[in-house]
């Protein structure tokens, strides 16, 4: 069976943390990074489970700042 | 295999559009303009009218909106985007305008120049982003504040017997026999924005094809205005601002 | 024709690409003549009745954002309604020409003749620092011919420009002569000739915008400097004025548009009886001709100015001539326009010895 399989990059200098693609995310693959903040002190959108990404580019869909760079690939 | 075996162009499915400029915006983490912007910037990329296209910018939040999509542009007063833009489209009749206004510019003090363009049948669109606040000067009422909604100048929020009712502008302009197509729209889940981008995309085609003038209202969040999270302030614009301004097509003539 | 009419006729010779207007008395047949002779049909000029004079002049703005030769009129409370928009062409930097046949006012006024908008037009008019390059026409033939002259100035200088006409000249037939024909620029020549306007890509490899807006203080102090070094400029060029009988003149009058006309009656009635009165007309209210009133007052015992308003003009003239000599004012308001006699008698009462 056909299996779909996604990656996501983010532009974490851009990313301001509002977490609108975390909710969109239907997979979870995305989470916001709980510590780390970029140089405009933003906890960024982060992969936390990039395994689970189906490349639905939902997350990049959803984004107002444009931050994401999504993938996909049907191996069969 | 493993996933980041497949970020190869050839498997590119979404990314940054290509006439987005590399400036971060100025606006709030969570806000429904970049959403707008980027369909707007796709939409002008696709349709092959980067070289023919110019943008009003209003007076409010999208005020810079000219330092994020890489098009001629020009900033007008406040409110009078729709007269600068009927100018620009009959003296340069091959270019694609339209206007980007908020609330408070094209239902508030520019409420004349909207409806008079649309009047007059201008070949433009109007793209008006209803967040039902003035989120630029930090979150007074606008025309289209829900009853009931707290803002910084109705902070007992609105009442009718003081503040009068929400204005549901779109409504109005659908009344027109200049408007060949009004249509309200959100940017708040992803099947929302394909539906919204289909939306914008007819509106430019018929700005193209001199039908009259398009107004795409979508109705979006401010969640600094609104002081909720944005995840929240989707929510809560589902629930409250859908029952006032429901979403779809008010008028969509063919002709 | 009539002034109002002469300014349609010499907008559409010049090759004007939009009009936008409201109607408003006494100046509502710029509007009608042009309606009436469909320049959209022949020289391809579009002519607009806007919603109101706020529609207008954005719409003006508009349309000298994306490089054309644009253009506006109305009469003073509608010239007040524009300030807003006229301050927004000023501060991006675009050219555009704006008609004022002036009536009575404040408020409501009246319909009648007036020159009380000399402050509005000379010293701005809308807020920040900027100045409108004012033309003022005394005839019909002058009406006409600054319709191609201020436009000219306004593309040179990339700045707005005024015609600051009355309510007698507009109303006023005379036998004129219109300036010839000339084509409207085609796309490519306005692309050319204005390679900052905002006229889609078409191939540049960078996005025109055009916005009045700056954030940043010592950039916006910048624009303005900028804004100065182009009136200083248009200072040192574009001072116009026209001097009548001044050669052996020993009093003085200051007078514009058509007061200017009333004014010469007298001086030359006065003339007959040997007073030496002389006569100044600025034809570029901004730029003032202060070096010409300079000189002049270095040579004359006494200056009138002559106003259809309370005295507006009258402190340029006064900061010209430095109190090298008394400047009186003499003027009517509320539509009433003075005869010959009236200016002579005025002038006498304050300079007893002008009279021979």
């Amino acid at each position: 069976m056909a299996k779909v399989i996604g990656a996501v990059v983010i532009d974490t200098a851009r990313c301001k943390g509002c977490e609108l693609c975390v909710v969109a995310c239907p997979t979870d693959v995305l989470a916001l990074q709980p510590k780390e903040v970029n140089d405009r002190g933003y906890h960024f959108a982060y992969t936390a489970n990039p395994d689970a990404c189906i490349g639905c580019a939902s997350c990049a869909t959803v984004c107002p700042d444009a931050c994401f760079t999504v993938y996909r690939q049907v191996i069969k | 295999m493993n996933t980041q075996d497949i970020i190869k162009p050839e498997n590119l499915v979404a990314s940054r559009p290509r006439l987005f400029t590399d400036a971060i915006t100025h606006y709030c983490p969570g806000c429904s303009h970049g959403v707008v912007h980027r369909l707007v910037a796709e939409l002008i990329d696709e349709m092959g009218l980067t070289d023919r296209t110019v943008g009003i910018a209003p007076v409010g939040c999208a005020v810079f909106a000219y330092n994020y999509i890489d098009v001629d542009w020009v900033e007008a007063a406040h409110g009078r985007a729709p007269a600068v833009a009927t100018a620009i489209s009959r003296l340069n009749p091959e270019n694609f305008v339209f206007t980007y206004q908020g609330d408070g510019d094209l239902s508030a003090i520019g409420c004349a120049e909207t409806i008079h363009a649309a009047n007059r049948g201008e070949n433009i669109v109007i793209i008006f982003i209803n967040n039902a606040i003035y989120g630029m000067t930090g979150g007074q009422m606008a025309p289209t504040t829900l009853l009931g909604m707290k803002t910084a100048t109705c902070p007992y929020g609105r009442r009718e017997d003081l503040n009068g009712y929400p204005l549901p502008i779109s409504n109005l302009l659908a009344q027109l026999d200049g408007t060949c197509y009004v249509t309200r729209q959100a940017v708040h889940t992803p099947a929302a924005v394909r539906t919204a981008k289909k939306a914008l995309k007819h509106a430019i085609e018929n700005a193209l094809a001199k039908r009259g003038t398009s107004v795409v209202e979508f109705v979006s969040t401010c969640n600094s205005g609104w002081k909720m999270t944005p995840a929240q302030a989707n929510d809560w614009m589902a629930e409250h601002m859908f029952a006032k301004y429901p979403l779809g097509d008010l008028k969509n003539r063919q002709d | 024709m009539k002034g109002n009419e002469a300014i349609a006729h010499a907008a559409i010779r010049y090759g004007f690409d939009g009009y936008f207007g409201y109607p408003i008395t006494p100046q509502s047949e710029v509007l009608e003549t042009l309606e009436a002779e469909m320049p959209w049909e022949t020289t391809g000029m579009v002519v607009l009745q806007a919603e109101s004079e706020v529609a207008a002049i954005n719409m003006v703005y508009g349309g000298a954002a994306a490089g054309k030769a644009v253009m506006t009129s109305s009469s003073s409370p509608g010239v007040s309604l524009k300030q807003e928009g006229i301050s927004y062409i000023a501060a991006a930097e675009l050219p555009a020409l704006i008609v004022n046949v002036m009536r009575g006012g404040p408020g409501l006024g009246t319909i009648q003749p007036s020159q009380a908008d000399y402050f509005q037009a000379t010293k701005g008019g809308g807020h920040g620092d900027y100045h409108l390059i004012v033309l003022s026409p005394a005839t019909v033939q002058e009406m006409a011919d600054f319709v191609g002259l201020g436009m000219d100035l306004a593309f040179k200088y990339r700045t707005p420009a005024m015609i600051l006409a009355d309510g007698i000249v507009g109303q006023m037939m005379e036998k004129i002569v219109l300036p010839p024909f000339r084509p409207r620029r085609t796309d490519e020549e306005v692309r050319r000739q204005c390679p900052w306007a905002a006229t889609g890509r078409h191939g540049r490899d960078h996005r025109n915008v055009i916005t009045s807006l700056e954030m940043d203080s010592p950039k916006m102090e910048e624009n303005n400097l900028r804004f100065q070094r182009t009136y200083a400029e248009i200072e040192a060029n574009e001072v116009r004025f026209q001097e009548y009988f001044t050669d052996d003149a020993e009093y003085l009058i200051v007078a514009f548009g058509s007061v200017a006309r009333i004014c010469l009656k007298a001086i030359e009635d006065a003339r007959e009886k040997g007073c030496k009165i002389g006569m100044l007309r600025p034809i570029t209210l901004w730029p003032f001709p202060k070096k010409e009133i300079e000189r002049l007052s270095a040579q004359v015992k006494g200056i009138l100015t002559v106003e259809l308003n309370a005295g507006q003009m009258i402190e340029d003239v006064r900061l010209a001539a430095h109190d090298a000599v008394p400047v009186f004012h003499f003027g009517r308001m509320g539509g009433v326009i003075p005869n010959p006699n009236e200016i002579t008698d005025a002038l006498l009462s304050h300079f007893p010895d002008a009279k021979a």
